[in-house]
């Protein structure tokens, strides 16, 4: 995955629909600058993370400088700023699901997906597992985050049968 | 509640009457259920006249500040000239907390009205739903609502026909505890880093853009239609005969080591023993409560004895040395060590520090730090002087309050539940002084 990184030809996304995507954003408020976390959403939507590149087609269509715009980046822990697998697996590992078992969930998920670590893409770029932050979602404890799907109450014994059922 | 089990008898539910109920969630489904009647009522009144409605009914910010919500309202001068802006406050990021989550889950259009209502009050033709990027299902579900209620000209340009202009939209968070904190969110929706505002200015003076800007939470917004429709003393009612100051219902989430976690809604001043053995089940199988956080993670620990003698409301939670916050109730057991618990919680806060200050960078990260070292078993009796000391250099002396949430549980948790720490600690000190030859 990491290839992506400095060799490929970046293809600009605010073209066509993207780009009448970010007009209608742009609409919505008084300054460019606003539509800045829209517009690295959508950057993120069509090519699965931010690049520098990314940043900095951003900083053009919206008037601002590449580094304005990286300090934002990087100030969001949703933006990714390298490539990731292809499910992005976030297990809640916070104080209140901590004390639910989250811990064992986080450890089922690294032993099922061959992810030898935390935040480390396996070897065949299918899975990242990373630990995050309150989801939002206690009373369901271990709440999980593939990509945009949101699982509720899952514990260790449900972990292969979700995977299996990725597509 | 209704989700994700029936509603207990002693709940009181108007918020969250129709959660798990799929007929309430789209346009249609919610107007046979009477809503937006609450909105054709307001743009009938002259603002002022709901301003005072809202302040009459005794509404409280439901978010954790609890601060009368109709006052706050009051602080928009009508006719300046200057835009005026309502941004709802839907960052739900408070561990332990997850009600907007379910008001928005199923009854996106509850909260249009509340928003709408709230900018038609205040004189905003603009209102910003600043919804958590993790929350994917509430998000999907607001978009499609605003989309039903824009095209049935409910909102927009010239809202149900009143000739008043009311656009609401969506901001999606993308990751950040902190943008929950009022001023950092209007930092966000600006397109900037989440770094919380020194006040004054007040966002009523210099909000979002530089202009005069409201922030209520979700739970507030959402109230608000059912204060027009049933009026102020109806919910003046829901409240303790001693205790004016907390008036309505309130949701609470429920979560950790109980037997029926999910959301439930009770009036002011309900008992929380009740609540929590009654409503919520008690505790698991052959355990014991052993500590109660009632308002999310950055409130002070409850002692059992101090949570049994609570009042669920504003001044029933200070008395019993805690804080109602925004009634993310979390629940340990005898079966659980606090001091793992609040490592995790240390741990959360150094991770969403926006490190703009030094005590809350800092203080943060080292009582990460000291305290997973406690936990690891490796602490000494020392290391509580000095998480003290640190939690003390870091409560009131920064811009917002993370740093002091952060320092919150540690001296609660080493005040009320030493024994914890003191199991796991096997030294004086982690630098002996050598023998005296």
């Amino acid at each position: 995955m990491s290839a992506a990184h400095s060799t490929e030809k970046y293809e600009k996304v605010f073209v066509g629909e993207q780009k009448k995507q970010l007009d209608d954003i742009l609409s919505r408020y008084p300054t460019k600058m606003a539509a800045l976390l829209p517009a690295l959403w959508l950057v993120q939507e069509a090519r699965g993370w931010v690049s520098e590149d990314g940043m900095a087609e951003v900083a053009e269509v919206l008037e601002l400088t590449p580094a304005y715009v990286k300090g934002v980046v990087t100030f969001y822990t949703m933006y990714h700023q390298h490539p990731v697998g292809r499910h992005f697996i976030q297990v809640c590992t916070t104080s209140p699901c901590g004390i639910c078992g989250a811990e064992e969930v986080r450890d089922a998920f690294l032993r099922n997906t061959g992810c030898e670590e935390l935040g480390v893409t396996s070897d065949d770029g299918k899975y990242t597992v990373i630990e995050v932050e309150c989801l939002g979602a206690c009373g369901f404890a271990t709440p999980v985050m593939i990509n945009e799907q949101f699982i509720e109450s899952v514990t260790p014994a449900k972990v292969p049968e979700i995977l299996a059922g990725l597509r | 509640m209704g989700y994700p089990q029936k509603p207990h008898g002693r709940e009181t539910t108007v918020l969250s009457k129709h959660f798990g109920n799929r007929d309430a969630i789209s346009l249609e489904g919610w107007k046979k259920l009477g809503g937006y009647k609450a909105l054709e009522t307001a743009l009938g009144m002259e603002p002022a006249q709901i301003v005072t409605v809202v302040k009459d009914s005794g509404l409280r910010g439901r978010g954790g500040a609890g601060f009368p919500t109709g006052m706050k309202w009051s602080f928009m001068k009508p006719g300046d000239g200057k835009p005026h802006y309502l941004v709802c406050n839907a960052d739900e990021s408070e561990p332990g907390t997850f009600k907007d989550r379910e008001i928005m889950r199923w009854t996106p259009h509850a909260l249009i009205e509340g928003c709408a209502i709230g900018s038609y009050a205040i004189g905003a033709e603009t209102c910003y739903i600043y919804i958590r990027g993790e929350f994917t299902e509430p998000l999907e579900r607001m978009e499609s609502a605003l989309r039903e209620a824009r095209a049935a000209g409910i909102i927009g340009k010239n809202a149900m026909g009143s000739g008043k202009r009311i656009d609401i939209w969506v901001h999606k968070g993308a990751g950040a505890y902190i943008c929950g904190e009022e001023t950092a969110m209007m930092n966000s929706i600006e397109g900037r880093r989440g770094n919380p505002r020194i006040k004054p200015p007040f966002p009523a003076v210099s909000g979002v853009f530089g202009q005069p800007t409201t922030i209520n939470n979700v739970e507030t917004l959402a109230a608000v239609p059912h204060i027009l429709n049933q009026g102020a003393n109806w919910y003046k009612k829901f409240a303790r005969s001693d205790n004016p100051k907390s008036t309505g219902t309130k949701l609470y989430s429920v979560c950790g080591n109980i037997q029926k976690p999910g959301n439930y809604e009770v009036a002011m001043g309900f008992p929380f023993k009740d609540f929590l053995y009654e409503l919520c089940g008690g505790p698991l199988q052959g355990r014991k409560f052993k500590a109660i956080i009632p308002g999310g993670i950055s409130v002070p620990i409850q002692t059992l004895a101090e949570a049994e003698a609570s009042l669920m409301d504003y001044e029933g939670f200070v008395a019993q040395g805690t804080m109602l916050g925004s009634g993310g109730v979390i629940i340990v057991d005898d079966a659980q060590n606090l001091v793992k618990f609040i490592a995790r919680a240390a741990r959360f806060f150094a991770h969403e520090s926006c490190a703009q200050c030094t005590q809350c960078r800092e203080g943060t990260a080292w009582t990460t730090k000291i305290v997973e070292r406690i936990a690891a078993g490796d602490g000494s009796t020392e290391d509580l002087d000095t998480l003290l000391s640190i939690a003390d250099n870091m409560t009131g002396k920064t811009i917002c309050v993370l740093s002091d949430s952060c320092a919150t549980p540690v001296v609660s948790g080493i005040q009320k539940f030493r024994a914890d720490f003191e199991a796991l600690i096997k030294k004086r000190t982690m630098h002996p002084v050598p023998a005296v030859a």
